[in-house]
């Protein structure tokens, strides 16, 4: 697969970058005040057209990890069919990432996912609101410290007798 | 007795007639939210065919319907909505919860899915399954039929005095305070979109 | 607001824009499923939608953090629950990806078969389904009796007419019969006629076509910037099919049986085409299929320690009743590379895709999935405006947008 990238890639970002091979996935590890040149060169140097998925991993208490927060930008270049994958890492407290949706406006409603699932902000977004959970919600619910049954916000509505309505 | 009724007459109770004569006409509302409402779909065409049940009259609008089937889960965003449609059906009216998400949650025991819709609003028939068969919603529409024949009245006014809560206990009460984060859900408003001007307040 | 009277003549009433807000949803009959849209209309004609999603968000990635690899798969199926096999496969491509697992000949081909079906079953729920908001009854009487016989082969192979939940780590639940192979005979010599019916009905349907054609135009440069993929992207003009470009199952084996299908339209009409088009060749892929189906066991073999073996080996040999136990126990389970991996599988809406953390156990970290119709409601917005309402249904119905999936 394309380890060829790497090489020019580390040319114009120096050590900021960093190849990783699993399967048939290429990773390209950047810190999160060069992913946006990273992106951008990727997008417009070599290829990658394509903005496939914006994935958020909460690594609290994964072994050996050093970070709090990863994305992962999935590219593709559509005209080869090659894929690349650009992880970057932010912690608390502020966690924020510079916005793509200049790049691919795809990016849009993937970053408000990731905000809404995992709190991590995005400036520069056009409408960073909540997009999957009700906008009264306060948590974030796939980070690792909130429980997969909630703090009871299921169970709070009203109920209905039958002789209402 | 003085008065002679020909052959083909017959003397009844004006409830049971009136009874007799909705249950063959349920029009149901299908708040069809997820796989549950592919199976209702199945159920209303060719090889089911739920009309030969006098239920094939699906009407979208909430005010033509007299039994809503909550097909598939429910999850809290969507717990005011289904409020809002179940207030704005006219009595006597009927509710059917099919599948296990519905009925109990199912296999979603997560932050976001509503524990059974019983505890938020009356259920009269639970279908288990997941989905369930068609044949067992059929089945519902027909213990649904024998629950309207014996429990109907003329005018419908056997619901005004149900003023108790039937459903379980919400779970709200088993956890302590200090844990729980509130989420204002409000059937009134019916919608969750802030920058919207609310209705009725 | 009360209402006033404004004088269009004067300068005051030219200036006022009269917009008005539109609540479209969350239930609906044309969005089959729970999305609510909020339309600003100028007349019958969008200035402006702005999608609200979420009404069935139901904590899927949450749940696949609290799940083995093998029950993750119950959940999965209830993703896009119109072709629930399709979902059941990439999320198992993935874990075998992560965990360098090579399935058996035999079943490669099944899955194949069933991720086919299941192909024909979504597409016809789609087509189907669209026709009806667009006021054609008749096609989606047609398309379920056909998708009814789908789901017999599918609950012949599985038990589960719905969500077979059948797919395991390294194989399949249980073989499939000679009975199940006589099934998808008789459904390969009934489907044609089917889909000649459909065409029949619509392609040349004049309101049908009025009603899409020209409306909700993609273009091809939009569609790769909006991160569209699928018959969606297909119809506008990007030739891009996982099946032939990454070649997974036994695609690779059988290229020479299908073509992808394409179009440069990009409108709800294309949309259509392609799906039908699709359907022939998932047809043409099924019937090479079903020729070529090799025999031999369907599940790993018990010596690599890596899925759980069929019932024969569980009761018959030590090996494979140790086997079992280890696979089925919390404490051992799948030992897993610290690491990650992406793997996508193209499904009816496009490329389906799982973005898996594994961290050792055998519950993966972080279970994210790409989910096509997410993707593809994202770029509602942009096809509708300029629109009048009543493209609404057949911009929705060409999306083929699926609830479960765009909330997960």
């Amino acid at each position: 697969m394309p380890a060829n990238y790497l090489v020019p890639l580390s040319q114009k970002f120096g050590d900021a970058v960093r190849g990783e091979e699993f399967r048939d996935n290429l990773r390209v590890i950047v810190g999160s005040d060069k992913v946006y040149d990273v992106l951008k060169a990727l997008k417009e140097q070599f290829g990658f057209n394509m903005l496939c998925d914006i994935a958020g991993i909460d690594y609290l208490g994964y072994p050996d990890a050093t970070d709090r927060f990863g994305v992962v930008y999935a590219l593709t270049n559509v005209s080869t069919g090659e894929r690349i994958f650009v992880k970057t890492f932010v912690n608390d407290p502020d966690p924020e990432l510079p916005t793509v949706t200049d790049l691919w406006r795809g990016a849009d409603w993937m970053e408000r996912e990731v905000f809404d699932m995992f709190g991590i902000d995005f400036p520069g977004h056009p409408d960073l609101r909540r997009i999957l959970l009700p906008p009264e919600f306060t948590s974030f619910p796939l980070r690792k410290d909130y429980p997969l049954r909630g703090y009871g916000e299921r169970h709070n509505f009203e109920q209905m007798t039958r002789a209402e309505g | 007795m003085a008065l002679k009724l020909d052959d083909n007459v017959f003397v009844s109770k004006l409830d049971a007639l009136a009874s007799w004569v909705r249950k063959h006409s349920l029009w149901p509302m299908p708040f069809a939210t997820a796989c549950c409402g592919i199976e209702l779909m199945a159920t209303a065409s060719s090889r089911y065919d739920i009309a030969r049940f006098g239920s094939e009259a699906m009407r979208f609008s909430p005010r033509q319907c007299d039994v809503m089937i909550v097909a598939g889960r429910v999850v809290m965003k969507m717990v005011p909505v289904m409020q809002r449609i179940w207030l704005q059906m006219p009595e006597p009216k009927w509710c059917i919860s099919m599948g296990a998400c519905a009925s109990s949650g199912g296999v979603f025991d997560t932050y976001a899915v509503v524990q059974g819709i019983d505890r938020f609003v009356p259920v009269d028939v639970y279908v288990p399954g997941c989905p369930p068969r068609p044949e067992q919603l059929i089945r519902a529409v027909l213990d649904l039929q024998e629950k309207v024949q014996a429990t109907g009245t003329l005018n419908a006014r056997e619901f005004a005095k149900r003023t108790e809560f039937e459903g379980p206990n919400p779970l709200i009460k088993d956890l302590p305070p200090e844990s729980l984060v509130t989420t204002p859900g409000n059937y009134l408003t019916g919608t969750r979109v802030r920058h919207l001007p609310m209705v009725g307040k | 607001m009360p209402l006033e009277v404004l004088d269009l003549a004067t300068e005051a009433g030219a200036d006022r824009e009269f917009l008005y807000t539109l609540n479209f949803g969350p239930q609906h009959p044309a969005t089959h499923t729970t999305l609510r849209l909020i339309l600003t209309l100028d007349g019958e004609t969008i200035v402006k939608a702005v999608p609200d999603i979420g009404y069935l968000h139901s904590g899927f990635e949450k749940l696949g953090e609290d799940l083995d690899f093998n029950q993750y798969v119950t959940i999965v199926d209830r993703m896009n629950y119109i072709s629930p096999v399709a979902n059941e496969i990439a999320w198992h491509h993935t874990v075998e990806k992560l965990l360098n697992i090579e399935i058996t000949p035999r079943c490669k081909y099944i899955r194949t078969i069933l991720a086919e079906l299941a192909r024909i079953s979504d597409h016809l729920l789609c087509v189907g389904a669209a026709a009806l908001d667009l006021g054609g009854l008749t096609a989606f009487l047609y398309a379920f009796n056909e998708r009814e016989k789908i789901y017999n082969i599918i609950e012949q192979a599985s038990g589960q007419r719905f969500h077979p939940s059948y797919t395991r780590v390294g194989g399949l639940m249980a073989d499939v019969t000679d009975e199940w192979v006589k099934l998808i005979r008789v459904f390969l010599e009934s489907f044609p006629k089917v889909h000649a019916d459909i065409v029949r009905l619509l392609n040349r349907n004049k309101i049908f076509l009025d009603r899409t054609r020209g409306i909700g135009v993609l273009t091809k440069d939009e569609a790769i910037n909006m991160s569209v993929t699928g018959p969606v992207a297909r119809a506008a003009g990007v030739v891009r099919d996982l099946r032939k470009d990454e070649p997974y199952l036994v695609y690779g084996e059988l290229s020479g049986s299908f073509k992808v299908a394409c179009s440069k339209g990009g409108d709800c009409l294309a949309r259509y085409l392609v799906r039908m088009e699709e359907m022939l060749q998932s047809y043409n892929i099924i019937k090479a299929a079903i020729e070529n189906l090799p025999s031999g066991p369907v599940n790993i073999n018990v010596e690599d320690k890596l899925g759980i073996p069929d019932k024969n080996a569980t009761y018959r040999t030590i090996e494979g009743l140790i086997q079992h136990f280890e696979i089925l126990m919390w404490n051992r389970r799948f030992e897993t590379p610290i690491n990650e991996v992406y793997g996508a599988n193209e499904t009816a809406n496009g490329e389906l895709g799982f973005y898996l953390v594994a961290d050792g156990t055998a519950k993966a970290w972080r279970a994210r999935t790409r989910p096509p119709s997410f993707i593809h409601f994202a770029i509602f917005p942009h096809l509708m405006e300029g629109h009048q309402i009543s493209d609404v249904p057949a911009v929705l119905g060409s999306l083929n947008i699926i609830a479960a999936e765009l909330d997960r």
